[in-house]
């Protein structure tokens, strides 16, 4: 379908899709068996001037709202999750300096994001804090002019990899939601380290591990925003990024979509192409449906998103549990339809399931998106 | 450094077919690429501008719509782009290629290298290249796989064999043809390709390039095509029995009656 983009948006979608197609696809088998991070795959796409789309001219980027990572990343999705996820968390990262950073922590580190030459991740989870984000028990506190954090953060995207990391530590225990406060820990920092590569069911191409605060001296101006304003913009940036993870399930669903057709079209069982087959064909037919309907609803919500209205968490968490739920559907179908092939690691749809689950669970897992949604229209009919 | 790359645009090798009444090439709904090897070629341009400062400027000759090519090539890293277009020029061979393009290259603001790729995937001749060379009077290596230095006015890289690699030396300016091992081109960047969507692509006829009309297109060409087709292969083989000794004296047999 036709969804009358800009000249500048099909560009953006043109660049991404011969990336996607010359560099990603050929590639992404062996890097998820090795379990490699694509870091010349990523180096492509700075290159290609896609890391700073959401970075305003400014700070090196290209200016866009929302809406044109969600285009790059719907290719990139229809690719390799693994590979879209290590560029998404970069966003990720550098939504909070975007959103609440002082105008000198602008200069100083988005360029250097927009321009590929440092990537960055976002670290909020915790052992003992994940869907409830107020039981972190990373602390920082002042010391003269430094801040000294302790604790260890889990499960962090883009772990060893990036060089800026957005931390979410305690400030103040006694105030709940406003004791946390947000930092920018730069990998060679004293007292900072990262554990070993985490061992994943899928997208494992992108790295994952634990960072490690252990008397982690920062200076003091390296506070994102204010003290005690650290869920505030963390909330805002999951808003504002959770239509990128949206639409991975979107670039991926369609991946399936496409694997599976071509299969059916291909496989000759009792004389025939199975997509003759009536089963195949409404199974097919389902596939594609949800996909389209997946797009229009994520293109929506992130055109939405981009003018930060009132309800942005609502449209946000909306797209992301429908996409993402639908791609765990279509590539599971997917596999179904190749059958035993499908199952086989010759063939890319077995990777394709494996990544589509953790879509699910991240950025918020899926149920939680659901409480936001009630939250909001129970808010709503007051 | 002042590079000069040379592009043609091909059909995509993906989607050749050939009209079965006429024998000749179906252009119509065959997407048009950017010959593979040039891709190459402009590659190795941008980075040795990268590495050493300077301008890559493109030239390709051919019909109007050559223009996309050259605007891919802006894209990718390219400063300039200029077309040598003319009607003119339609039904060159290699020969009369050559003579064009030195032409038009003569009235380019000068040159430290040209590069090109080692050969275009519909003519696979590989002479222009050399047959450019020759014209600019400048020396050449072909199947170049490696740049390993620049270093007063002397390249240093590595020419592909069939058995390995030679390291040559070339004084600039000089020209170059590349394989494809040479690098991985990138894909185009959001501001290039913004840039080539407002660059003016500079357009060089026969009279621009001061061409002797004699030596242009068809009336220039040594050669000409004169029919085109499609190879049939019959289904026709057979399979030879016996001891080694039975089995040569069998295919010398067959063989006979061409010799």
């Amino acid at each position: 379908m036709d969804y009358f983009l800009t000249e500048e948006q099909q560009m953006i979608v043109d660049i991404a899709r011969q990336i996607t197609d010359e560099k990603i696809i050929p590639q992404r088998a062996e890097l998820d068996e090795k379990e490699e991070y694509a870091t010349e795959i990523l180096n492509e796409i700075a290159q290609a001037d896609l890391m700073g789309l959401y970075i305003p001219e400014k700070y090196g980027g290209f200016g866009g709202g929302g809406f044109e990572i969600v285009l790059a990343l719907e290719q990139f999705g229809r690719g390799c999750v693994a590979i879209a996820t290590s560029f998404a968390a970069s966003a990720l990262g550098a939504y909070p300096i975007l959103l609440s950073g002082s105008e000198e922590m602008k200069q100083k580190y988005l360029p250097d994001v927009a321009s590929g030459k440092r990537k960055a991740a976002f670290a909020l989870t915790e052992a003992n804090a994940g869907s409830d984000a107020s039981g972190i028990q990373t602390t920082a506190v002042l010391d003269g002019d430094e801040w000294v954090l302790n604790g260890t953060k889990q499960w962090i995207t883009n772990a060893g990899e990036a060089q800026v990391y957005s931390v979410v530590a305690i400030t103040d225990k006694n105030k709940g939601a406003r004791g946390a406060s947000m930092f920018v820990v730069e990998d060679t920092d004293p007292g900072f380290s990262c554990g070993p590569k985490e061992k994943k069911m899928g997208i494992r191409a992108s790295a994952t591990c634990e960072l490690i605060f252990k008397d982690c001296r920062i200076p003091k101006d390296r506070l994102i925003g204010r003290q005690g304003m650290g869920f505030i913009t963390v909330m805002k940036t999951l808003d504002l990024s959770r239509p990128g993870i949206a639409i991975l399930g979107v670039g991926l669903g369609q991946a399936a979509l496409d694997e599976a057709v071509i299969y059916a079209k291909q496989r000759v069982q009792f004389g025939k192409p199975i997509i003759s087959f009536q089963a195949v064909q409404h199974m097919l037919a389902d596939m594609a449906i949800s996909v389209e309907a997946s797009r229009a609803l994520v293109y929506a919500a992130a055109k939405h998103i981009a003018q930060h209205p009132k309800d942005m968490s609502k449209a946000s968490s909306m797209c992301k549990v429908f996409a993402t739920d639908m791609a765990m559907k279509v590539t599971t179908d997917a596999v179904q339809v190749l059958g035993g092939y499908g199952y086989m690691r010759d063939y890319p749809v077995e990777k394709m399931m494996r990544d589509a689950k953790i879509l699910q669970i991240y950025e918020g897992t899926n149920q939680i998106q659901r409480n936001v949604i009630g939250q909001e229209l129970n808010k709503e009919y007051t | 450094m002042k590079i000069i790359v040379c592009i043609k645009q091909v059909p995509d090798a993906k989607d050749v077919r050939l009209d079965p009444k006429t024998n000749t090439m179906a252009r119509e709904g065959v997407e048009s690429i950017m010959n593979p090897f040039d891709r190459h070629a402009l590659e190795e341009a941008v980075r040795l501008k990268e590495l050493h400062g300077g301008t890559v400027t493109v030239v390709s000759m051919g019909p109007p719509q050559a223009e996309e090519v050259l605007r891919e090539a802006v894209s990718c890293g390219a400063d300039a782009a200029v077309l040598v277009s003319d009607r003119a020029f339609a039904g060159a061979d290699t020969w009369a290629t050559t003579y064009t393009l030195a032409k038009a290259i003569e009235k380019l603001d000068g040159f430290d290298l040209v590069l090109c790729g080692k050969q275009a995937i519909d003519g696979d001749t590989a002479q222009v290249g050399p047959g450019l060379a020759r014209r600019l009077n400048i020396p050449y290596v072909s199947y170049v796989r490696k740049i390993t230095g620049v270093e007063n006015g002397v390249i240093a890289l590595h020419r592909l064999m069939d058995d390995g690699y030679d390291e040559v030396e070339m004084p600039l300016p000089g020209l170059l043809t590349v394989v494809k091992e040479i690098n991985d081109p990138r894909v185009p960047s959001l501001k290039g390709k913004m840039k080539a969507k407002s660059l003016s692509i500079a357009v060089l006829n026969a009279e621009g390039i001061e061409a002797d009309p004699d030596s242009i297109g068809l009336p220039g060409s040594t050669t000409q095509v004169v029919k085109v087709f499609a190879p049939h292969f019959k289904g026709e083989r057979a399979m030879l029995e016996g001891t080694v000794d039975e089995q040569v004296e069998q295919l010398a047999n067959i063989l006979e009656p061409y010799i």
